[in-house]
């Protein structure tokens, strides 16, 4: 109880309230630990450190709690407080508390009175140690409450006053450009998200249908990306000086009906991130079809031993990079060739919702079962997200297959920093002619491989399918 | 576990608690006439019909008082002497349905007459569609509860949905419940006329352009429509009543519901689980008007305050215009009392969930000098009709909302089995009190009998004392196991004898669980003998158990002689 109390507390002197705000923001994001299972009927402690007037601030009294609403203030203004004692209950969303206090002293002023609400963090009372100091309290209470009027409080019981008030508290400067004085539209998510936020909703120009206040528009003017790990949010900010007129199509084309925005994951931002990035160096395609006959009667043979095709292929292609170190090399700097001094072969692996490149290293040195063996333990570390970072960006090579979907063929994207990347499709019977005209049922497979023209020539490209295709229609050497 | 099965086998000496209790109200015996919406019929589809029939004549008693009364006492006009059918009902929803079904146990030549679809607005467009819309919507906010998810150790990446397969789902199974109901009638003899139905005149009806039919008696289940009040324009797309919202031809961005009673709580979970904003427009002081308030206060803390829904209360939308030419849907707000303007809202599509007003236009009820209120048909404690000059039309009943006494689709069924037990000789008042409610939110909120205000108004003024017990969905296991902790269960009751006035529940499951007190008060099992009842563990049911235990009844309210003997 001690630590969770703690974690609402003021210990900063009121004579700074400012930082006493930034206090409180850089707390939210911290978890707090759920009071919900067991203590519904247990008292919470409000504490103080020591300085001489304290503000008691509104306490997360569940980990869902963004804002709650005093119920009542059980101690007046002036009353003395004895540790323990219940101050004043609050509703949050999931029921009424009896919020206490750690410390002894005096109720000084009440900030956010009953019947009104105040977010999670922001101060709602003020507790003088002494009798003396009460009234210094009050004035900063005064002051106080004057300034955030604007921001938190509110009275909420019925949010009817969702209506204009706040367009008319602040002649926001967007709206006035657009069509006069316009009411303000927010749809109920953009209220409540500019609430908590301490946005306000009068100052936010909306860019929705009708040129309504949208959640979207808010958290852009709160400065919040809606995505998670990217912190430039340059788009929302572009739109949202594009004027919101109502009819005037905006520059991306709004949802249609029924259509859900889902914000990208870490890795999911990381892979756009990186398909951005690619559009910048010139690449072209060469596509190589190879018999794989053999391949398959070796991989018939060696399956029993834990060997899988992406080891084979990998190992294949490690072998054919040996021979050609230009399509394992990169161009760092658009001047100049960087060759790899090892073969890493990154291979494409689709985990839940994302995308990640594990990297076989040394691929044309290990043997086929090692390798395999390499390979079955990165794919495990893959799943339960365990990677370390050099076993999947120390990549010189990639090797994409698409052919256990039954894909033919399919062009890959060249990953930043390294030189070629093949795609590989389904090995499939295919009716072939041989030089003496006989035909014959062959497994053939597609390969296409994706390189850097800077550094890799049609040439280099071909020869290295060529020695590839190579050692997959003669591949015991691969096991050697 | 092995004995405690057997337990109850070996003893010979159980009595039913009805019987001991001398109840006459037979209506409980026969729980498969009383199927909400007739969904358990699917349970008896496969068994064949003959053996049906059978089992059910096994079961129907000779009527001893007045099997011919109902022909003989009918003075008014020149009542035909023999007659096409011992019964005809007019309007085949679930109420038409669940007499239908009782009057062929009893061994009534029954027919059913039907202008639409058979299955009503229940099957249709009510209970049924809307709950295959909320089965999507409670899986789709699970789904996209991470930190539901994440308390369970799953994993699961981003839900989402197909709008056209959640519509195919709701009318997939609206279609399958009717070919239920109207092969369950067939199968048992019911004939099922089709066309609109009237009353000509005393035991006569006519059907489609011009059949006419006699019976001996004659049940009115027409059931009702969505009411719209003056001013607001429904155009089926943007403005749009439960009818067209159950169809989900759209999920708009924002949608205003405008009142928050059943119907616009539960499509307020639909549309919020997929993602559409709520505004919700209540003319009373209070969301959730109706409901206990103590359930209401908590079902808001958790049904609307965390979701995207913001609400205008004590205002009425006075005109309501379709988005066209340009323009959002245009809500005018007035206030409740003052009627002054208040507010306008520019949402993308508006809900009219205002309550529903019975459909009885065209009934011919003229004919037998019957004058509606409000449109609804006004009848007596036993259903019975009331016509202008209050006195009752003989062999004329009418139930379900058509009369309006209790809108619910079970509350008509119930009524229509009472009707059929009068006219086969047995007297029988339904009590409205004991039947259960239930909106189907997640968590889900179920009520029977009293609110906590209206049991004290009525101990104050019978001079009763009232007390309540409470408890909680955090204090039991299998709710926890579901991390589903949230919700009350809590019971009015009187602690001098012991009788249950009310109990209200709101948590996961409540609509099943509220069946134990529904069926305590229409049994009147009192407080002391049901709390020795057995509940397994661990169950949801044992909230309901707790309840029971919590509940503090003065020491001279004895138990009966059945509690003693199921605890011996």
């Amino acid at each position: 109880m001690a630590l969770s109390s703690s974690s609402f507390l003021s210990t900063l002197p009121l004579s700074n309230s400012k930082s006493a705000i930034s206090f409180t923001s850089s707390l939210s994001p911290s978890p707090l630990p759920s009071f919900r299972s067991a203590s519904s009927s247990h008292k919470r402690r409000v504490m103080t450190i020591r300085s001489k007037i304290r503000e008691i601030f509104m306490p997360a009294l569940s980990s869902t709690m963004t804002e709650g609403k005093i119920v009542s203030w059980i101690k007046t203004e002036g009353e003395k407080l004895a540790k323990g004692e219940s101050v004043v209950v609050v509703e949050s969303d999931k029921a009424d508390m009896d919020v206490e206090t750690f410390y002894d002293g005096y109720l000084a002023a009440i900030v956010v009175g009953e019947g009104e609400t105040a977010p999670v963090g922001a101060a709602i009372g003020l507790l003088a140690e002494t009798e003396a100091e009460i009234e210094e309290a009050k004035s900063k209470a005064a002051s106080k409450s004057k300034s955030s009027e604007v921001v938190v409080v509110a009275p909420s019981p019925p949010p009817v006053t969702s209506s204009p008030a706040p367009a008319i508290a602040q002649p926001a400067p967007v709206a006035a450009v657009s069509d006069g004085p316009r009411k303000t539209v927010a749809t109920p998510y953009a209220k409540k998200l500019a609430k908590q936020h301490k946005v306000d909703i009068g100052s936010v120009a909306g860019t929705g249908p009708f040129g309504r206040i949208t959640a979207a528009d808010v958290e852009a003017a709160a400065g919040i990306a809606p995505s998670v790990a990217a912190p430039p949010p340059p788009p929302p900010a572009a739109a949202a000086i594009a004027t919101p007129k109502a009819t005037t199509t905006s520059s991306s084309p709004p949802l249609l009906p029924g259509s859900s925005i889902v914000p990208f994951t870490a890795m999911q931002s990381a892979v756009s991130k990186n398909m951005i990035e690619s559009l910048s160096v010139p690449t072209f395609r060469v596509g190589y079809p190879v018999n794989t006959d053999a391949l398959d009667a070796l991989y018939e043979k060696v399956k029993p031993k834990g060997v899988t095709m992406t080891a084979l292929l990998a190992k294949a292609a490690g072998m054919a990079l040996a021979e050609h170190p230009v399509v394992n090399a990169s161009c760092k700097d658009g001047k100049s060739f960087s060759y790899n001094s090892n073969i890493n072969i990154a291979v494409a692996v689709a985990i839940n919702g994302g995308l990640i490149t594990p990297v076989l290293q040394d691929a044309d040195k290990l043997d086929l079962y090692l390798l395999s063996q390499k390979w079955k333990e990165l794919v495990g570390k893959a799943r339960g997200k365990q990677l370390q970072p050099h076993e999947y960006n120390s990549g010189t090579f990639t090797l994409s297959n698409l052919g256990m979907f039954g894909v033919d063929r399919f062009d890959a994207i060249l990953p930043p920093g390294q030189g070629a990347i093949m795609a590989v499709g389904a090995s499939k019977p295919t009716v072939v002619a041989d030089k003496d005209g006989f035909f014959s049922v062959r497994n053939k497979m597609l390969v296409n491989v994706t390189a850097d023209h800077r550094i890799v020539y049609g040439a280099d490209l071909a020869a290295f399918l060529q020695t590839f295709a190579k050692i997959v229609e003669n591949p015991d050497c691969l096991t050697l | 576990m092995q004995s405690a099965i057997t337990l109850p086998f070996s003893q010979t000496p159980l009595t039913r608690p009805n019987h001991v209790l001398g109840s006459t109200n037979s209506i409980f015996s026969t729980p498969r006439s009383l199927r909400f919406c007739g969904l358990r019929r699917e349970a008896f589809g496969s068994s064949s019909p003959s053996n049906h029939l059978s089992l059910r004549s096994d079961r129907v008693r000779i009527p001893s008082r007045r099997f011919q009364v109902s022909a003989a006492s009918s003075s008014n006009g020149a009542p035909p002497k023999s007659f096409d059918y011992d019964l005809i009902i007019i309007g085949a929803g679930v109420g038409g349905h669940g007499a239908a079904l009782h009057a062929v146990e009893k061994g009534l030549k029954t027919a059913i007459i039907e202008g639409d679809v058979v299955g009503g607005t229940c099957v249709n467009r009510g209970c049924v569609p809307s709950k295959a819309l909320l089965a999507v919507s409670g899986r789709m906010r699970e789904l996209q509860n991470e930190h539901h998810m994440k308390s369970f150790g799953l994993q699961v990446s981003a839900a989402g949905y197909d709008r056209q397969g959640v519509a195919d789902h709701a009318n997939n199974l609206a279609t399958k419940i009717r070919n239920n109901l109207t092969n369950s009638m067939k199968a048992l003899g019911v004939d099922i006329l089709t066309g609109f139905g009237s009353v000509l005149g005393p035991q006569k009806v006519k059907y489609g352009k011009d059949n006419i039919i006699t019976a001996k008696n004659i049940i009115i289940a027409t059931g009702s429509v969505p009411f719209v009040p003056k001013g607001i324009e429904v155009d089926g797309k943007t403005v749009i009543t439960s009818d067209h919202a159950l169809k989900l031809e759209s999920v708009p961005d924002w949608i205003a519901i405008v009142g928050s009673g059943y119907i616009g709580l539960e499509f307020s979970d639909v549309y919020t689980a997929l993602g559409s904003e709520v505004t919700f427009i209540e003319a009373l002081d209070q969301l959730m008007p109706g409901f206990d308030p103590e359930i209401s206060k908590l079902a808001q803390r958790v049904l609307i305050n965390p979701r995207n829904i913001d609400y205008h209360t004590g205002v009425f939308a006075s005109k309501i215009t379709p988005a066209k030419d340009g323009k959002p849907v245009m809500i005018e707000l007035i206030d409740a009392k003052t009627k002054e303007h208040k507010d306008t809202l520019e949402v993308d599509a508006a809900l009219i969930a205002t309550g529903r007003a019975p459909f009885t236009n065209g009934l011919g009820l003229e004919n037998v000098n019957v004058v509606t209120q409000r449109g609804f048909i006004p009848v007596d404690e036993r259903m019975r009709v009331i016509d202008g000059n209050g006195k009752l039309v003989p062999n004329l009943y009418c139930i379900g909302d058509a009369n309006g006494k209790l809108m619910l689709a079970h509350a008509a069924s119930a009524q229509g089995i009472s009707v059929v037990e009068q006219v086969t000789g047995r007297d029988h008042v339904l009590n409205h009190l004991s039947i259960p409610a239930a909106c189907f939110t997640h968590p889900e909120i179920s009520m029977v009998g009293l609110t906590e205000p209206q049991a004290r108004e009525k101990g104050e003024k019978e001079g009763f004392k009232v007390s309540v017990a409470k408890t909680s969905f955090k204090a039991n296991t299998k709710a926890l196991a579901e991390n589903e902790g949230e919700g009350i269960a809590k019971m009015i009751y009187r602690p001098d004898n012991g009788e249950i006035l009310g109990v209200h529940i709101f948590g996961l499951h409540a609509a099943d669980l509220i069946h134990e007190a529904s069926n305590a008060i229409a049994l009147g099992t009192r407080i002391q003998d049901i709390k020795l009842a057995v509940h397994a563990h661990p169950t949801l049911s044992e909230v309901v158990d707790e309840l029971f235990k919590a509940a503090k009844v003065e020491g001279h309210a004895t138990a009966s002689t059945v509690s003693e003997k199921v605890a011996a």
